[in-house]
């Protein structure tokens, strides 16, 4: 049977080294330019016509535009058209990711920890920046709710800070999580298929419901992903 | 600190698969994969970022921009065409109403006009019909004179010959008309 672990490894395809640091191109980063190819390609050549009536394929990247504008001013507000690049990179990178990574033989970039923990820790440093480039030393307050009794604060305060730290990683460890789990889920049923016999149409069926919920989940998870961003940004931005 | 998150995310990432067996061999928590990762996501998503924000965003933004303006545009241009409409049918239902009073009043004015000579025609109609009726009735009472007078004398007549046959002497004419106009007097 195969190992549904084999899928998640990393094989170079070209030796990069810089002066000792390992920066070789391999299967996960091959798949990061094939996502933002794909993005670009998607988006520009659905656009290319400019249509005033879109097509189907002008209607689809309108759409994700719309989406994620949708997003950002329904959770941040005006303020946040700013930042509106960055939050639509971030939410077509993992959204792409995980879509190409749902293809057979594929490598899913969104299933390494290290991948969605640098783009949840980018995302924590911007909002850090952003809050202390707004308010200064009042971003202080934030760790301070407003409307707790005095006696109270002493625990508050560390709860606020914690927290706020553990952003980054309930962020990433989502996806990432999520990813594997499904992944390897897949793999698991379709190693049953064939050695079962006749019997193996039941992991077969399995696995057929599985890439369905697969491509909701790729989907949900780059949007709880994009949300939450936003929903900090709001943060960083109000203060609460 | 980014060290220290990262290796709290690492060790939860690593208590999420339960089995140890396959977190021993876990691709995902090989630090010896993590620089070349690291190294093609910045460079991925930089490439990304400034893609969408100088590429990809304007155009689908510059589109979305134009048809809203393209609307925005047709839908002035409908308010436009509608108020104009609107003020056509105001001073079209206005003048049908004017050509309306003044067609009644018109009526009206050759109503009464041919009402007036109707009646004018009427009354002088009745006084010359009562003129040549009162000529007539003069006429009549002087034919009837006239005729009572000629019957008195054939009557004188008649009476005197019919009396002169009967009796053989013709009577004194004074005494026959005296009893003529007795009798004419007692029938009238």
């Amino acid at each position: 049977m195969a190992n549904p672990i084999a899928q998640f490894e990393i094989k170079p395809l070209v030796e990069i080294n810089l002066g000792g640091l390992d920066a070789s191109l391999t299967n996960a980063g091959a798949f990061m330019v094939l996502t933002i190819v794909s993005i670009t390609a998607f988006l520009v050549l659905g656009m290319r016509k400019r249509e005033l009536v879109p097509g189907r394929w002008q209607s689809m990247a309108e759409l994700s535009y719309e989406f994620v504008a949708g997003l950002l001013r329904d959770n941040v507000g005006s303020e946040g058209r700013k930042y509106f690049p960055f939050v639509f990179s971030l939410f077509m990178f993992i959204l792409f990711a995980n879509i190409l990574g749902l293809l057979p033989y594929s490598f899913t970039v969104t299933s390494h920890i290290i991948v969605t923990f640098a783009l949840a820790m980018v995302v924590f440093l911007i909002i850090t920046l952003v809050s202390i480039a707004r308010h200064g030393a009042k971003f202080i307050t934030y760790f301070v709710p407003s409307g707790v009794p005095m006696a109270v604060l002493p625990l508050m305060v560390p709860i606020e800070i914690i927290s706020y730290l553990s952003r980054p990683i309930s962020l990433s460890v989502r996806l990432f999580a999520n990813m594997m789990a499904g992944h390897t889920m897949m793999k698991v049923f379709a190693g049953f298929i064939v050695p079962l016999g006749f019997a193996g149409v039941l992991p077969l069926g399995i696995d057929v419901l599985m890439i369905g919920f697969e491509f909701l989940v790729a989907f949900l998870q780059a949007y709880v992903f994009t949300v939450l961003t936003c929903l900090y940004l709001h943060d960083a931005i109000h203060l609460h | 600190m980014r060290i220290l998150n990262s290796t709290i995310a690492v060790s939860l990432g690593a208590s999420f698969i339960a089995s140890p067996a396959l977190a021993a061999g876990l691709p995902q928590l090989d630090p010896q994969n993590f620089s070349s990762q690291l190294i093609w996501l910045a460079i991925t998503f930089v490439i990304l970022y400034v893609l969408m924000s100088k590429m990809a965003l304007p155009k689908i933004g510059d589109v979305l921009e134009e048809r809203q303006q393209r609307i925005d545009d047709n839908l002035a241009k409908a308010d436009d065409l509608q108020s104009q409409s609107d003020a056509a049918a105001k001073a079209y239902e206005a003048s049908l109403a004017e050509a309306r009073a003044k067609a009644f009043s018109a009526i009206r004015e050759v109503k009464d006009k041919a009402q007036a000579e109707a009646s004018a025609r009427q009354s002088e109609l009745n006084t010359d019909l009562q003129a040549k009726i009162a000529v007539s009735e003069k006429a009549i009472a002087k034919a009837r004179d006239e005729a009572l007078s000629g019957i008195m004398d054939v009557a004188v007549d008649v009476a005197a010959s019919a009396v002169e046959k009967l009796i053989g002497e013709a009577p004194k004419e004074a005494s026959l008309k005296a009893a003529i106009s007795a009798a004419l007097k007692s029938r009238a």
